[in-house]
C-alpha cells in the first residue's frame, strides 16, 4: 500500500501570483498547472539527517566568537501532517535579517549595521515527535521598494522537506499582533483562513528567565490518503 | 501547557468560528468526517535565499568521479524572457535501476552507492542550473505500465508564493517518452517539448521558462499540480 497526499483546494493554499506583490507579475505561470497524479516520484522524496546539520546551527545568536545583537528568542514547535501525525528526523532550513532588519546578502543595500555575530542561518533535524526547537534574536522589520512605504513585518524563512516530495514547503513565520501585517502584500496573499498558521504563539511558560522570549509555532505538512496501489507478488507496483 | 501533551483536535480548535458571525447554528459536536489539520500556507524564498538554502555539495546527485555521471543543465527565464538570477532549483529521481533512495519504495533501497537522489542549484550563475547526476531507469506507473525516465523538479525565487514543479524527460528516450502517461496526457508537442531535455556534450540541457514570452517566441514549461 503506498500513500498518496491530501491536497488542500486552491482557495486554502497561497497562489503562486498576487497582484499587490509585483514581482509576481513577470515571473508566476500564466497558464494552469496541469494535474499531476502521485506515483512512485511523488510519494517518495529526499530523506535528509544529521548529516545535514551541526548541533551548533541550531543557535543562531552564537557566531564568529560572539553574541548577536537583539532580542534573544526561542522559535521551537512541531512538524506534523495534516492527520496529526509527527513528520520525525525531518530537515527544517531557516534564514532571517538580523535584529536591525538587516540580511547578511550582497544585494541587501538597507543601511542598517549588519552583525558581524549574525548571520542568520539555521538548521535542525526534528526529533522522533517531530519538535525542533531554535535559539536566535528577533529579526527587524524591513523596507523594500514593492509599493510606497512598504515594510516587511518581523519573519524567519522556513524550509522543510518532510518525507515525500510532495510535502516539500517553504513558508515564513511572523510574530504575534505585528502592525504591519496590513499592508505586506507577502502576508496578505495567504489566503484569510490560513493567515493565522503563519503567525507563531508567544509563549510565557517556554521564555527563560533573564534570558529569552519563547514562540511557538507548528507547521502543518500534506498528510496521507491512504489509496492502495496494487502490488505484485515480487514487490513492483503494478 | 505544552503542545506535547495536546490532541491535534485540541491544537485545531482554533479554527474559523462561524458563530462568530451570527449565525446561531451549531454543529453536532462529534466529527463527522476523516479529522485534518489545516495546512501551512506556503510563502516565497525572496531574494536572500542563498543564506538559508545553500548546500556545499548541492548540486551533487551523485560525488564527482562516479561513473556515468551526466550533467543537467539549463537557465532559467521569466515573462520578459529575461535570466532569473536570484532562485532555485532542486531535482529528485530514482537511480539508473528505477529506484528511489526512500523507505517509501516499496521495491526495496537504491542500488548505487553514493547515490542520494536530490541536487539542488541555485541559478546564481547568469540564471543557470546544474546537477551532477545519473540518468534515471525507467519507474513503474502505478497502472501496470512503466513511466519514461524523469527528474521531478521544484523551482523556487523571489515572486513566486508557491514553488513550481515540472519534469525533466529526455530526448534520446523517444519510445518510452510516448509510452509515459504524464507526457501524453499534455495537449500537444509544444508541451511535451517543454520538458524534454536535449543531449549536450556532458548530458542533457533544458531551460526553464517560468511565464512564456511571446515577444521572443518562448513557451511556457509546463507546470504541474502535484
Ligand atoms: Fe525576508
Amino acid at each position: 500500500m503506498l500513500p498518496r497526499y491530501l491536497r488542500e483546494p486552491a482557495e486554502r493554499r497561497t497562489p503562486v501570483a498576487y497582484p499587490g506583490y509585483k514581482s509576481t507579475a513577470s515571473r508566476a505561470p500564466l497558464r494552469t498547472p496541469v494535474d499531476l497524479p502521485h506515483r512512485l516520484t511523488e510519494i517518495t522524496g529526499p530523506v535528509l539527517g544529521e548529516d545535514m546539520v551541526a548541533a551548533a546551527d541550531a543557535d543562531l545568536t552564537l557566531r564568529e566568537g560572539g553574541e548577536a545583537q537583539g532580542q534573544r528568542i526561542i522559535v521551537y514547535g512541531r512538524v506534523l501532517d495534516s492527520d496529526g501525525r509527527p513528520v520525525p528526523h525531518a530537515l527544517v532550513e531557516i534564514w532571517q535579517a538580523n535584529a536591525a532588519g538587516r540580511y547578511r546578502h550582497v544585494v541587501d543595500n538597507w543601511p542598517a549595521p549588519l552583525d558581524p555575530h549574525f548571520d542568520g542561518l539555521g538548521r535542525v533535524v526534528t526529533d522522533d515527535l517531530g519538535r525542533y526547537e531554535f535559539t536566535t534574536v528577533k529579526p527587524g522589520a524591513y523596507p523594500w521598494g514593492n509599493h510606497h512605504n512598504a515594510w516587511r513585518p518581523a519573519h524567519i524563512h522556513f524550509s522543510l522537506f518532510g518525507q515525500a516530495f510532495t510535502q516539500r514547503l517553504v513558508t515564513q513565520m511572523y510574530f504575534p499582533d505585528d502592525p504591519l501585517f496590513g499592508q505586506d502584500p507577502i502576508f496578505n496573499s495567504m489566503p484569510t483562513t490560513a493567515r493565522h498558521r503563519a503567525i507563531s504563539r508567544f509563549d510565557l511558560e517556554r521564555s527563560q528567565p533573564n534570558w529569552a522570549l519563547a514562540f511557538q509555532w507548528d507547521i502543518v505538512l500534506r498528510g496521507r490518503e491512504q489509496t492502495p496501489f496494487e502490488t505484485d507478488d515480487d514487490g513492483d507496483v503494478a | 501547557m505544552s503542545a506535547d501533551r495536546l490532541s491535534p483536535l485540541v491544537l485545531a480548535a482554533d479554527e474559523t468560528n462561524d458563530r462568530r458571525q451570527g449565525t446561531p447554528r451549531r454543529g453536532t459536536g462529534f466529527l463527522t468526517e476523516p479529522f485534518r489539520l489545516g495546512t501551512t500556507p506556503s510563502s516565497t524564498v525572496g531574494p536572500y535565499l542563498a543564506i538559508g538554502l545553500t548546500w556545499a555539495a548541492g548540486p551533487d546527485v551523485v560525488a564527482e568521479g562516479t561513473p556515468g555521471a551526466i550533467w543537467l543543465r539549463g537557465r532559467v527565464f521569466d515573462g520578459n524572457g529575461d535570466l532569473v538570477p536570484d532562485g532555485m532549483i532542486e531535482t529528485w529521481q530514482a537511480d539508473p535501476d528505477g529506484r528511489f533512495a526512500h523507505p517509501d519504495d516499496p521495491r526495496g533501497a537504491v542500488t548505487t552507492p553514493g547515490f542520494r537522489g536530490v541536487g539542488r542549484s541555485h541559478t546564481v550563475d547568469g540564471g543557470a542550473y546544474a546537477v551532477r547526476t545519473l540518468k534515471p531507469g525507467r519507474v513503474p506507473d502505478g497502472d501496470g505500465g512503466l513511466q519514461a525516465p524523469h527528474v521531478d523538479v521544484s523551482v523556487f525565487a523571489r515572486g513566486l508564493l508557491d514553488r513550481l514543479v515540472t519534469r525533466i524527460y529526455f530526448a534520446d528516450e523517444a519510445a518510452a517518452n510516448t509510452e509515459d502517461a504524464v507526457l501524453r496526457s499534455l495537449p500537444d508537442d509544444a508541451s511535451r517539448a517543454t520538458l524534454i531535455a536535449q543531449p549536450s556534450e556532458d548530458g542533457y540541457v533544458l531551460d526553464i521558462h517560468l511565464q512564456g514570452c511571446a515577444a521572443q517566441g518562448m513557451d511556457e514549461t509546463v507546470f504541474f499540480a502535484v
